[in-house]
């Protein structure tokens, strides 16, 4: 049984056995509710073997929202224990491991599969492609994103959570100071599920750059598929940075190599480096998609156009040459000198000019607008002030003298918040509820969604408002309590309580779900918010071919020129359709990469050689095989046509 | 599939042209990843500890010899592209099958440098600075490993299909491949083993 132990959570607690049990029963039932239903099949054809890039998109926003819950609990739990001072809820290790997992579920398996999501959905529609340039790949890319997921979310029952921090910061994440598998997961999940992010990135520039519909030229994208390929671009030159780092921990932790060591030569401070050089691009993979949302959004509801396309489009590019050169702000305190210090100093706040760009187009784009405040445009007016918030700390944490005040306090961890909440994750519920009609063929409840909002909006400055209060008075993040005497105790009670009312406005949110599906019309047409892009003009559902004549384009607008000026969309006629088939290798080779991450885990090495064998045969398999795709006839897309035509 | 005569066999459908251009968006990510190696070798070079230094290492006759083989296996395979631009399956495979025995020469040198300096003390975990020029070489080595599979399949697939659009397309991405790996041997011999013996 000795082989065993291994997989022993090194600090257990009546909690993570209940987890346990509670993951062990889910799992069981739903093994068993697919049995019951017989719905294997059904899930293999139509799911898991899916190449299709409107279903990957499904696919990756249900595992952003399960991430949500996940990421979301943990932050409960942070929240709970601080509320007093001197709390015993969680000890020490426990408030590790949460604020750990917490920063990276968020980040990279929250915000980033929700960003793809709606990236995959809504891209091709808008350039008025049938599908992405490699649909096969778009299949691996997801299921690697969804294994290294799993992979890392099983850690806190099997093994042990990572628990140095988000960052992993070394020498905290080596081997002396981290002894569980814990950190093994991070640098393992992450980097199974960093290689499906590069994928897409190729994926999304090839789709972008060479499948535009005829008369597209690239001052004619629409703005949401303008930020899709600057961040496309990001992430092809930000992610194999991180694959670097996370092959260099790896190899520290598992082979004794001295990348990061603090003897023979290593050098801790390469890891910060290296991740920041990641670390700050990522920041804007996750921001850039949500100005492009807002700015759809925006104009749709104001009824207006876009203000400022090309100043739009030249900050956007700014904003991306400038993510690359601020990193050493994330440790201006680590000592390089004032020189150093001063440089990044001001890139970081070069940021803020473009950023403030976008902020002025937007608002002159609702200036003189007729506003519609649906739930999408409650999200975009909602982000713009409080986002500025966030903006402006931003500035306040650049300045690299007064940083020695700010560093590591709540005060940092308040401005993230403020531009990652109401930046990203508004935009991701704003954009969710605007396409969802496109998905899904109803309409969710407005009513509903806008209890969440306010919830949601309400809450978030309640939770994190008090932590720049807090911050300033010098409360260290990362802290898992403190005494009495701080007085930090009542502000952070007000966070708690601001926690759970974001937890309701999430709550709502799933209800909404559930309660539309349930109740709301069928009976939608293909455009229901009077919307201006291509996107809008197939039907819902959407056709699996997406458009049965690719459609001609000659302006930024012209879906809009055709409901309003008579623009001809659709000149051409139907022609067969190729589309790509159906496989079930990207699935099962990311599952053999889940079964090769935890033997790596684990450093069981003769499973970890089976499984890489593995994974080349499944490559090897398909640089044999012949996949011409298929054709669908004319006939069969008139029938088509003419049933959702007729189902209006 | 619509199949355009006008433009060489690798070009001449869409998906061909799609793929060739995906491609290179995928060697602008291998660049960055050797960048990082790089700066990662720079950082460290000096991180020596208590093991050997590269001035110590490195040697003239193994690191010719890689050299050798491998910018002349871009070569070949530039002429094995040229041939099957010309249509001739046979030479283009004769070019394919010289450049992948060069490079499986390479391969045997530098395992054989490793496993010489192995027997000199010096591992991956000695120092820091072995270990950034173990991980440097053993990636841009094992890209060449991965090479050596890959040719061959490709070999295996013209020899039983012919020069159809798709096996040109793959054979000319093999070959884009192959020369972004010289690429980055002809950095690592001037500021690995260059700069470091001097």
């Amino acid at each position: 049984m000795d082989y065993f132990d291994r997989f022993a959570v090194p600090h257990p607690s009546p909690a993570i056995y209940a987890s346990m049990v509670a993951i062990g029963l889910t799992m069981l039932a739903v093994v068993v509710g697919i049995t019951y239903f017989k719905k294997w099949g059904y899930l293999w054809r139509e799911w898991l073997t899916t190449v299709d890039h409107k279903r990957i998109g499904i696919m990756y926003i249900l595992s952003a929202l399960l991430m949500l819950f996940r990421g979301g609990a943990d932050a409960i739990m942070m929240r709970a224990q601080t509320a007093v001072p001197d709390n015993g809820l969680l000890d020490g290790q426990h408030y590790n491991e949460i604020f750990t997992t917490h920063g990276v579920v968020m980040i990279l398996f929250m915000a980033m599969p929700f960003i793809i999501g709606l990236m995959n959905i809504v891209t091709p529609l808008q350039v008025g492609a049938r599908d992405v340039a490699f649909p096969r790949l778009n299949a691996v890319s997801f299921w690697l994103f969804f294994m290294g997921a799993m992979l890392f979310n099983i850690s806190f029952v099997v093994g042990g959570s990572p628990d140095a921090g988000w960052t992993s910061y070394f020498p905290l994440a080596s081997n002396d100071f981290s002894e569980s598998v814990g950190s093994n997961y991070y640098a393992i999940a992450i980097q199974i599920a960093g290689i499906g992010t590069l994928l897409t990135g190729i994926n999304f520039i090839v789709t972008i750059l060479k499948m535009r519909a005829p008369g597209m030229n690239l001052m004619k994208m629409p703005m949401f598929t303008w930020s899709i390929l600057i961040t496309n671009f990001i992430i092809v030159f930000a992610f194999p940075v991180l694959t670097v780092a996370l092959a260099l921990m790896t190899m520290d932790r598992l082979f004794g190599t001295q990348f990061f060591t603090m003897a023979n030569g290593g050098s801790d401070m390469l890891w910060a480096n290296l991740f920041w050089v990641w670390g700050h691009p990522e920041v804007y993979i996750v921001i850039l998609p949500a100005f492009g949302i807002y700015s759809e959004i925006i104009s749709t509801f104001a009824r207006r156009n876009l203000y400022g396309y090309n100043s739009m489009v030249i900050s956007m590019v700014a904003i991306s040459t400038l993510s690359f050169v601020v990193w050493a702000h994330h440790f201006y305190t680590m000592g390089h000198g004032a020189m150093v210090n001063g440089i990044f100093s001001i890139t970081t706040m070069a940021i803020a000019v473009p950023t403030g760009v976008k902020i002025f187009n937007w608002l002159f784009t609702l200036w003189k607008g007729k506003i519609v405040f649906t739930v999408p445009m409650l999200y975009s007016l909602a982000f713009i002030p409080i986002f500025t918030l966030g903006g402006v700390t931003g500035v306040m944490l650049a300045m690299a003298s007064a940083d020695y005040q700010y560093h590591n306090t709540m005060f940092l961890v308040a401005h993230f918040h403020y531009v990652l909440i109401p930046g990203t994750v508004f935009a991701v519920l704003a954009g969710f509820t605007y396409w969802w009609p496109k998905m899904f063929g109803f309409m969710l409840s407005e009513k509903i969604g806008k209890w969440s909002f306010w919830f949601i909006t309400i809450s978030f400055n309640v939770t994190f408002f008090p932590m720049f209060i807090t911050g300033l008075d010098g409360q260290a993040r990362r802290m898992y309590t403190y005494s009495e005497s701080t007085g930090y105790g009542p502000l952070n009670m007000l966070s708690f309580v601001g926690a759970i009312g974001l937890a309701i406005g999430f709550a709502l949110i799933v209800y909404n779900i559930y309660w539309s599906t349930r109740y709301a019309s069928r009976n939608i047409s293909n455009d229901p918010w009077d919307a201006r892009s291509l996107e809008w003009a197939t039907h819902t559902p959407i056709p699996e071919y997406n458009f049965a004549i690719v459609p001609t384009v000659d302006s930024t607008e012209a879906f809009w020129d055709s409901k309003k000026k008579g623009f001809k969309l659709f000149g051409g006629k139907v022609e067969k359709i190729h589309m790509p088939n159906n496989s079930g290798v990207p699935f099962i080779m990311s599952c053999i990469f889940f079964v090769w991450g935890f033997a790596m885990v684990f450093s069981m090495w003769i499973i970890a050689i089976i499984a890489t064998l593995g994974i080349f045969a499944c490559m090897a398999h398909r640089s044999f095989e012949k996949d011409h795709g298929r054709y669908i006839s004319v006939e069969e897309i008139e029938e088509t046509e003419n049933k959702l035509r007729g189902a209006k | 599939m619509k199949i355009d005569n006008s433009l060489p066999l690798e070009y001449s459908t869409e998906e061909n042209r799609l793929k060739i251009f995906g491609f290179w968006i995928f060697l602008g990510a291998e660049i960055a990843l050797f960048a990082t190696l790089f700066a990662t070798y720079f950082v460290l070079v000096n991180g020596t500890g208590n093991g050997p230094t590269g001035e110590h290492l490195f040697k003239v006759p193994t690191l010719m010899l890689q050299t050798i083989f491998l910018l002349t296996s871009s070569f070949t395979i530039g002429l094995g592209i040229n041939a099957m631009r010309l249509g001739s399956k046979k030479a283009m495979l004769s070019f394919f099958v010289i450049t992948l025995i060069l490079g499986l020469g390479f391969l045997g040198v530098e395992i054989y440098e490793f496993v010489e300096y192995v027997h000199e003390g010096a591992t991956i975990q000695t120092s820091a600075f072995l270990s950034s020029l173990f991980t440097l070489l053993g990636t841009h080595g094992a890209h060449v490993t991965l090479g050596l599979f890959w040719g061959t399949f490709i070999i295996l697939q013209v020899k039983k299909r012919g020069l159809i659009p798709e096996t040109a397309n793959k054979a000319f991405i093999f070959s884009l491949y192959w020369h972004f790996l010289d690429v980055v041997w002809i950095f690592i011999f001037s500021f690995v083993y260059l700069k470091g013996m001097m």
